[in-house]
């Protein structure tokens, strides 16, 4: 890393440490911008680096979300009496429960998301295309169905979340960090990731499946992996969304395909598909628009976000970062020289 | 050497009811350079992606090195030693040269670990030779979907001997390249075949490239095996010329 990206990267992390002390009253919703991040950069993974444009990605979020939320529960309790309740019990969580359950839901939220991804990716790799998008959307709607049907986790009322012990404004700051962090690893992880073999495999997926094929590559390991990745992320951050929201339930807060799934593929194209920045630097302006959109245009939100979809996709399919890398490559790093050979002295 | 490096024995591939290849038998003798020719659509290469395990097999059996690999995949099939390069070129175009060719490395002895390592200076400096092999050292960082079409069929064949195959099949390998850069390509084809020691299976229509390249040929028509023999048993067949001049 050179000086000048580490200070970079060192301001920014200033600015997310800064921003729910300089705007305290702001801060779930900088929370839910991490939270974004991490969607844009997940989903980033399948669709730009490896050219599977998943619709269905939701799943993992919810998937981790409502796994969290049983092991809270079922530390204490009985699930099943829990969710019929719907709220009306009110269980009394000590610190020591609280923040135990809240621990091992999180991990339990990152594993299972992966042993899920596993399976699915066995079911729907052999699609290819608008196949496999279709495929993973049903994936995604199935899911939220199923868990509106299934009364043992509250079926379509939801579950009322375990109380944050913490004082007003803790749980807050609480969140707020415990979202950062996430999608710091988030970053860090695919940072590394992509500065690895497996980006050159996924990215020869995306350019000539049949020819990586051709050349002996495990595709099927590299897909499976990728989704794993995602998976991973996805099901930490629905877990940490659903505790934070402090009530669940199945198509809004959990599988909300058509918002926070739409929103993930909306913001990796705005900020530039298939760069390990496009989607941060996407899931950046998108958010801010959301939000300016929400407060000054209520009411014409979503047809705000609408024109924005299309204007990118139509006259603005590379992306903010990747239409700058076609006029600036230097700044990326890519080197175009074309002087013959001088210093590889082997014919 | 006991036999042949691959053997195709009786087989058949039908699509529907066109009858692609028929009761097709042929040998490939390793360390050689063996041809394949015919007139357009007269099956080769069905028959070549019958052998890489593209597509099944309706009837027969097809050895590599004496084992069966007829119900193997492609990803197998390609792990065992035996690669293909394509009649439509094919090429990653969105990665550099470079990264094209260190993608290309084989996957024989690849484990789950490996899938997070980082490419050595060695196999680096092994990319860059093998682009000065085939005259694309320059072009070495330029995104490869850039490359002019002749350009990326060189490219794909550098990929090919990166990977460093036991058999190359190769599906006319000088289409649509300039005439003045074919003697090169054939230079190096010949090149690979003796210094890389990597065994050359050529689907070919330019007649004068593959009596120059090949030691032996066999020619396929509507599906069957017309003739086999040296390039000059073939040249003088007169079942091959009918087959040509449309006499069928």
């Amino acid at each position: 890393m050179t000086r000048k990206s580490l200070v970079l990267h060192l301001l920014l992390l200033a600015a997310g440490i800064a921003a729910p002390f300089l705007f305290p009253a702001h801060t779930i919703q900088f929370a839910v911008f991490w939270v974004f991040v991490l969607f844009a950069l997940t989903w980033d993974t399948m669709g730009g680096q490896m050219g599977y444009n998943s619709l269905g990605n939701i799943v993992f979020f919810g998937f981790g979300m409502y796994i969290c939320a049983i092991v809270q529960i079922a530390l204490v309790y009985n699930v099943g009496e829990y969710t019929a309740a719907t709220g009306a019990i009110k269980v009394d969580f000590t610190n020591q429960q609280y923040y135990t359950g809240l621990a091992l839901g999180v991990l339990m939220a990152a594993i299972l998301p992966v042993i899920l991804a596993a399976i699915l990716s066995w079911i729907l790799f052999g699609l290819r295309g608008p196949y496999f998008a279709i495929g993973t959307l049903g994936v995604a709607i199935a899911a939220a169905e199923l868990t509106s049907a299934w009364s043992w986790v509250g079926g379509g009322s939801g579950i009322a979340m375990p109380v944050f012990p913490g004082g007003p404004g803790m749980r807050e700051r609480f969140f707020y960090a415990a979202c950062m962090i996430a999608t710091i690893l988030c970053y860090l992880f695919l940072r590394w990731l992509y500065s690895t073999r497996f980006s050159l495999a996924i990215n020869a997926i995306r350019d000539d499946e049949d020819k990586a094929e051709a050349l002996g590559l495990h595709t099927a390991r590299y897909k499976a992996a990728a989704w794993s990745v995602s998976a991973f992320f996805l099901g930490i951050a629905g877990a940490l969304f659903g505790n934070m929201t402090g009530f669940i339930e199945p198509l809004e807060t959990a599988y909300p395909t058509l918002t926070f799934g739409i929103f993930m593929i909306a913001m990796a194209l705005l900020g530039g598909k298939g760069m390990l920045w496009g989607p941060i630097v996407g899931a950046t302006l998108f958010y801010t628009l959301r939000e300016l959109t929400w407060t000054y245009l209520l009411g014409w939100q979503y047809i705000a976000l609408g024109v924005l979809i299309i204007v990118n996709v139509v006259y603005f399919q590379q992306g903010i970062l990747g239409w700058l890398r076609d006029r600036k490559p230097e700044w990326f790093g890519v080197r175009v020289e074309t002087q013959p050979a001088k210093t590889a002295g082997k014919p | 050497m006991n036999g042949a490096i691959i053997e195709v024995r009786g087989v058949t591939k039908a699509f529907g009811g066109v009858v692609a290849n028929h009761n097709v038998s042929l040998k490939v003798e390793p360390g050689g350079i063996t041809g394949l020719i015919g007139p357009n659509g007269s099956g080769k290469t069905t028959l070549f992606n019958s052998i890489v395990g593209q597509h099944p097999i309706d009837d027969g059996s097809i050895l590599f090195e004496g084992r069966e690999i007829s119900r193997l995949t492609v990803q197998q099939i390609a792990r065992l030693g035996m690669l293909r390069t394509f009649q439509q070129t094919r090429i990653f175009s969105k990665m550099d040269c470079i990264q094209n060719l260190l993608i290309s490395l084989s996957h024989r002895e690849h484990a789950w670990s490996g899938m997070f390592g980082r490419y050595s200076q060695e196999l680096i400096e092994k990319a860059e030779h093998l682009l000065e092999f085939v005259g694309l050292y320059s072009k070495r960082m330029l995104v490869a979907g850039s490359l002019s079409f002749g350009q990326q069929k060189l490219l794909e064949f550098a990929m090919a001997l990166m990977n460093e195959p036991k058999v190359l099949l190769l599906d006319e390998p000088t289409a649509g390249i300039n005439p003045t850069l074919i003697n090169g390509l054939i230079d190096r084809l010949k090149r690979a075949n003796q210094e890389f020691g990597i065994t050359l299976f050529v689907i070919e229509h330019n007649m004068r490239v593959i009596m120059n390249l090949a030691s032996h040929i066999y020619c396929m028509s509507h599906g069957e095996l017309l003739a086999s023999g040296s390039p000059a048993q073939i040249r003088d067949d007169q079942r091959v010329i009918d087959a040509y001049l449309g006499a069928h």
